[in-house]
């Protein structure tokens, strides 16, 4: 294990998953900057402004370097079937044409009926490693983010023993405990209530965990990727408890997954008659199955974890159960040795996504500086930033409209005279909270408690451009 | 209403009338559009808070289900002791968790250190495991039984779990070694950490000064 430094505090653990998330973003990072100085060698373009590229030969050098690298060597000719091979995951291969116009287009419903991206878009979610890839996550690239929602297969996943496969026309909600008429629910039950649609956020509580003591990671994607929102659409919990008849003296409720983690958390009866939904629909189709097909708990500004996915059972109790998620595993540990317990809700916080570590800004001159901001408690009522490391602030445009729990987009319009600047954004919610510096975090906490870091996020820009993930 | 029925049923035969030429799709359009303009005044006559969907859940199909609170509530019937359990441990869990519970972060294995820790918590390199972190043992009882071993869960008998939860707490000098675990003794363990835990107290109010 690699030593730690004095000063800093961190279980062992924890420091090897920090290791082991340094490594990966390191390899990742490489990988770009060959894409990128493929693409610079291909073109006049140099987009030198983004670490990675949307060319279609520098993803060949990338990923299929190796196959290609080995059928020159054998003197073998590339395979006939180019989809499979140089498209990236969630395209299909298609030749450019010299002009478009001259030549007919592909004819419609060439995909089965279910549109691909582009061939030319490669962007992928990063997996980080845990010791097993069953337990481990995979980060949204919230730099190459469009809009604020997540694309459905960009959306990042955490899974505490794999992603399940399950058949919906077997699959069974069973509600019960502290109920009048415990009940079974299957699939179709539950597309009969009535629904509701609304975009929330989720955000994995671990989320810039490698943040406590210094800057650790170089990329947004690997500070703040385990954060993606979507719009849901399911049955809102307070429905089926009326089917059910809660019992007085109902507290908690029990919420179970159908993994092979049988993923448990206890739930605030307070939160679920709230805004708790029971999800069936991400971005205009069904779940995907890494964000728990076919039904998931929603709990709209809570950590992710407690969003319990493959959701089949709901035991209604005058208690927590104490699970090991709850507290062994979701516990907010201080400097006294005493952990904090049902640290649910997600505190407001925002990062600036460009520019943002790894990219490289070409010269002086404008820049629309972009984030995401977000808060469990409520809407964004107002972002910030700053281009001092915070010394001075300046009123930040919000670019998507303010919805409880759910991301909004600011920008701020930047003249970058090429000196040496940190840049850095603060939301405040609608509840009057301001998110928090670091000092503040760690005054109150200590560096040690793992969970909800959401701390003002600083990015160096040097004199040459560069940009990297700074502390101040 | 009554001018929205006039417009809807006006609309069908002057669009047909004067786009559609086959006689068979308007004999489909028109009845389509009757439907429509009598379903809001059906609908707002009662709108039911409660829709009987779904069937009654039987005790029978509840009794796989499980989660084990402090209290032991719905802990099964067996029991289990640290002797036992160390041949549940060597043949089911050291691959992963180490032949003495330390833990092995190799990739693909990774099975967190279950044992020590104790004293480290307020420490700069605090070591949580089931020993040192852990409030109550019925939590580990529940975790073995619903999610362990890792790639073959819930395949330990009831007796099984009791044996290597016994084991582990044995080997964490929390029980002794002849100590029986089951659905009376388990939830009277007292694990040394159970006053570790506090209720959230956010909102910091150290963030409003």
């Amino acid at each position: 294990m690699k030593k730690a430094e004095p000063n800093l505090v961190t279980d062992e653990k924890t420091q090897r998953m920090i290791d082991g998330m340094i490594a990966t973003e390191q390899r990742h990072m490489a990988e770009r900057a060959a894409q990128t100085k493929a693409a610079e060698a291909d073109c006049d373009c140099k987009e030198g402004m983004f670490p990675s590229i949307t060319n279609r030969r520098g993803f060949l050098f990338a990923a299929g370097s190796t196959a290609i690298a080995a059928a020159a060597a054998s003197g073998g000719a590339i395979a006939q079937d180019k989809s499979a091979s140089q498209a990236p995951a969630g395209a299909r291969h298609f030749d450019v044409p010299a002009d478009p116009t001259k030549v007919q287009g592909e004819a419609i419903g060439v995909n089965g009926g279910y549109g691909l991206r582009s061939q030319f878009e490669s962007e992928t979610r990063v997996l980080y490693p845990n010791p097993t890839d069953y337990t481990s996550w995979s980060l949204t690239p919230l730099d190459k983010m469009l809009g604020n929602l997540t694309a459905s297969g960009l959306h990042f996943v955490r899974d505490h023993n794999g992603t399940p496969t399950i058949d919906p026309a077997k699959h069974m909600l069973y509600v019960h405990g502290m109920v009048d008429k415990p009940l079974k629910l299957t699939m179709a039950d539950i597309k009969r209530f009535p629904s509701v649609t609304r975009r929330h956020f989720i955000e994995c509580s671990g989320n810039t965990l490698t943040e406590w003591t210094k800057p650790t990671m170089k990329t947004v994607q690997g500070t703040h990727g385990l954060l993606s929102t979507s719009e849901w659409t399911g049955v809102l919990f307070s429905t089926i408890a009326r089917e059910v008849g809660l019992k007085e003296g109902s507290a908690w409720v029990l919420a179970e997954g159908a993994d092979s983690a049988v993923m448990t958390r206890s739930i605030p009866m307070e939160k679920m008659l709230s805004d708790a939904m029971l999800a069936y629909g991400q971005n205009g189709e069904a779940i995907r199955p890494e964000q728990g097909y076919p039904l998931r708990l929603l709990l709209p500004g809570y950590e992710g974890n407690t969003q319990i996915k493959w959701l089949r059972r709901l035991e209604v109790s005058d208690k927590p159960f104490m699970t090991r998620e709850e507290t062994s595993k979701y516990t907010d540990l201080l400097p006294n040795g005493k952990a904090r317990q049902f640290t649910l809700t997600m505190d407001a916080k925002s990062v600036i996504t460009f520019p943002s570590g790894d990219m490289k800004l070409p010269g002086p001159g404008f820049y629309n500086v972009t984030g995401f901001a977000w808060s469990g408690h409520g809407r964004i009522q107002s972002v910030d930033v700053s281009t001092d490391g915070g010394k001075t602030w300046y009123p930040a445009r919000i670019d998507s409209t303010p919805e409880p729990m759910c991301t909004v987009r600011f920008s701020y319009p930047w003249m970058w005279d090429g000196k040496n600047a940190v840049l850095q954004s603060r939301c405040t919610d609608e509840t009057g909270y301001i998110q928090p510096t670091l000092h503040q975090l760690v005054a109150l906490r200590g560096a040690n408690s793992t969970y909800h870091l959401n701390a003002i996020q600083s990015w160096g820009i040097a004199n040459d451009g560069s940009v990297t993930n700074v502390q101040v | 209403m009554s001018r929205s029925k006039t417009e809807l049923t006006n609309l069908p035969s002057s669009i047909l009338g004067r786009y559609v030429a086959g006689i068979a799709a308007a004999a489909i359009a028109m009845p389509l559009a009757i439907a429509t303009l009598t379903l809001p005044s059906a609908a707002s006559a009662e709108v039911p808070t409660h829709y009987g969907f779904g069937s009654p859940a039987t005790p029978a199909e509840l009794a796989k289900f499980f989660a084990i609170p402090p209290s032991g509530k719905g802990l099964p019937p067996g029991k289990g002791t640290a002797a036992k359990g160390a041949e549940v441990y060597a043949n089911n869990c050291s691959a992963c968790h180490g032949d003495h519970l330390q833990g092995i972060s190799t990739k693909g294995l990774g099975g967190p250190q279950l044992i020590g820790g104790r004293g480290t918590l307020a420490s700069a390199h605090p070591v949580k495991t089931v020993e040192s972190y852990w409030p109550y043992a019925t939590t580990l009882f529940d975790y073995v039984k619903r999610a362990m071993p890792f790639n073959a869960p819930g395949s330990l008998t009831d007796d099984e779990v009791y044996d290597v939860v016994a084991y582990v707490l044995s080997q964490s000098k929390i029980i002794k070694p002849t100590d029986v675990m089951n659905a009376q003794s388990l939830p009277k363990v007292a694990m040394p950490n159970k006053d570790g835990f506090e209720p959230d107290p956010r909102p910091e109010l150290g963030l409003y000064r």
